[in-house]
């Protein structure tokens, strides 16, 4: 049966923020605010275990190639913010929780509510 | 601490705190009862160069001694007279956080080695009972233009470890670093530290471009071989390397790097009958992940079929010694389809020829569960893989941990 944890004030969230919570003895949530959208997301990475919403938050690299193919660089792309595990860096991206290396892994997603001022994840 | 990130703000984190980093670690370890079992961690690393002011002290050659004390005091600007490593950045730019972190780590001012405090701390999280501990920048020192820099930091690196890090804790062994640029010098340190009982094996690192079947290392093998104690290839990357550094990307040369240097020394141990010269000096190859092997046995044992001429003291097909051979288990690839990895335990006799390793605390560490989480393998030969082959490998004994322990 699905149980409300109460995650904090969302007036406590500034952009970009994430809170991560207890869920029962052995387990937490993160829960971010990203593009003023709220996400939730297992703190366990599904490549070895490691606690992927303790890393970084940091923006999807795209390579800069201009029309006649040549390589320009490398670029930040803010509108795809990624979950970065601490273990080993696996990347997962913030909208749906996949693996940007390879999709079909993903870290275990829960509902966000917001009731007023008071946040909740759905686990 | 702030770190810089793609945001326009900075992030702000935690000091680091092994113990807390690896909780996940440490469930796994609980939910799986590790602590019933030994597990034997062949490949794990400190960063000497954190005690380098200590180590150059070591150092007999006065003149090297008062270049390296010089160095590790005052510096000498951007420049290392001992250190040829090369450009990196194995972290990925501080997304694996423990590397940026790892100044803020604080560990208790006691008569314990700060590399000591922090190796018990994985290690526990882990369940891992015992270390086989290897440097870190020193996997380039094979590199050094001067073979008497090699031979001169290597002894008093081996000085300094068994005095300070092995000798105060027991679950900590290392394979001693023989300086392979100077093979008199390789064959005195064998000698010098040969029977020390924290001493469980030789290690020579791998990124080098001397030739292991060259005769000026027989009388070092030979003497490996008296003892009783195996041989070690450690791996490593080398971006300036003209081939396997030809890349832009890091991703690229730590592939193929990590595999090549081995692959190369393997396929010339093996075709000059090494394993037939020294019959009962075992090696173990560190580092390369397992992907390599098959590769390497069905590429030596189809041209070896059609130029038997050219390695004519074999007895056997190159993959049969190499059946033979001990490999460390990470970075395990896990590819896609497990018939594939099954198939590569097969091939080289996993049960009783593989190591696990975590490389802890380097960027692409395994932890314990990556084997014992397989599901073609069954208790027995987890067992054997965590612990059991090393176990009777090294000749370790685990009894202070394991009272009644009997061999899987």
């Amino acid at each position: 049966m699905a149980k409300e944890i109460l995650v904090g004030k969302a007036s406590d969230f500034k952009e970009g923020d994430k809170k991560i919570v207890p869920n029962g003895k052995t387990s937490e949530i993160g829960v971010y605010l990203v593009h003023g959208k709220w996400y939730a997301y297992a703190n366990l990475c599904p490549h070895q275990g490691g606690p992927a919403c303790e890393g970084l938050l940091m923006a999807k690299v795209e390579e800069v190639i201009a029309e006649d193919k040549t390589y320009q660089g490398m670029r930040f792309n803010h509108d795809e913010m990624h979950i970065v595990c601490p273990w080993h860096g696996w990347e997962f991206d913030i909208a749906d929780g996949q693996a940007v290396a390879d999709r079909k892994w993903s870290l275990r997603k829960f509902e966000v509510e917001v009731r007023g001022e008071d946040v909740y994840v759905i686990a | 601490m702030d770190l810089p990130t793609s945001d326009i703000h900075k992030q702000a984190v935690k000091s680091l705190d092994t113990t807390s980093l690896l909780t996940n670690a440490a469930r796994q370890r609980d939910a799986r009862k590790f602590e019933t079992f030994p597990i034997v961690d062949v490949d794990c690393h400190h960063y000497e160069n954190e005690s380098l002011s200590e180590i150059v002290k070591y150092i007999d050659d006065p003149v090297l001694k008062q270049m390296g004390m010089l160095y590790t005091g005052g510096g000498t600007g951007g420049q290392s007279p001992l250190n040829p490593g090369g450009v990196g950045y194995q972290d990925v730019s501080g997304r694996v956080t423990r590397y940026p972190l790892r100044k803020t780590e604080t560990t208790p001012g006691d008569d314990q080695h700060r590399d000591v405090h922090l190796s018990l701390r994985w290690m526990n999280a882990m369940g891992v009972d015992y270390v086989c501990l290897f440097p870190t920048p020193m996997l380039s020192l094979g590199l050094h233009p001067q073979p008497e820099v090699e031979a001169g930091l290597a002894k008093a690196y081996n000085r300094w470890l068994l005095e300070n890090i092995t000798s105060k804790e027991e679950r900590i062994k290392t394979m001693m670093y023989v300086p392979f640029s100077d093979p008199e010098a390789a064959y005195e340190t064998v000698k010098e530290f040969g029977d020390h009982p924290d001493v469980i094996g030789f290690m020579i690192v791998s990124v080098r471009y001397h030739a292991v079947h060259s005769n000026a290392y027989m009388k070092t093998y030979a003497l490996m071989e008296e003892l009783g104690k195996p041989l070690g290839f450690h791996s490593n990357y080398n971006w300036n390397d003209r081939l396997v550094g030809n890349s832009n990307r890091f991703l690229v040369t730590h592939a193929l790097g990590f595999t090549v240097y081995n692959a190369v020394h393997l396929c010339n141990w093996v075709v000059n009958a090494m394993p037939e010269r020294f019959p009962k000096l075992k090696t173990v190859w560190i580092e390369s992940g397992l992907a390599w092997i098959p590769w390497v046995m069905q590429r030596l044992d189809n041209d070896y079929k059609m130029r038997w001429s050219e390695a004519p003291s074999l007895k056997g097909l190159p993959s049969d010694y190499m059946r033979e051979m001990f490999y460390t288990s990470q970075p395990m690839e896990i590819p896609d389809n497990p018939d594939v990895l099954k198939m590569t335990f097969d091939m080289i006799n996993a049960d009783d020829q593989l190591l696990w390793a975590s490389d802890y605390p380097h960027w692409d560490m395994d932890v314990p569960s990556v084997i014992y989480d397989l599901p073609f393998l069954d208790e027995r030969q987890k067992r054997k893989m965590l612990g059991g082959n090393a176990i009777d490998l090294f000749n370790l004994d685990v009894s202070k941990r394991f009272p009644n322990y009997k061999p899987v």
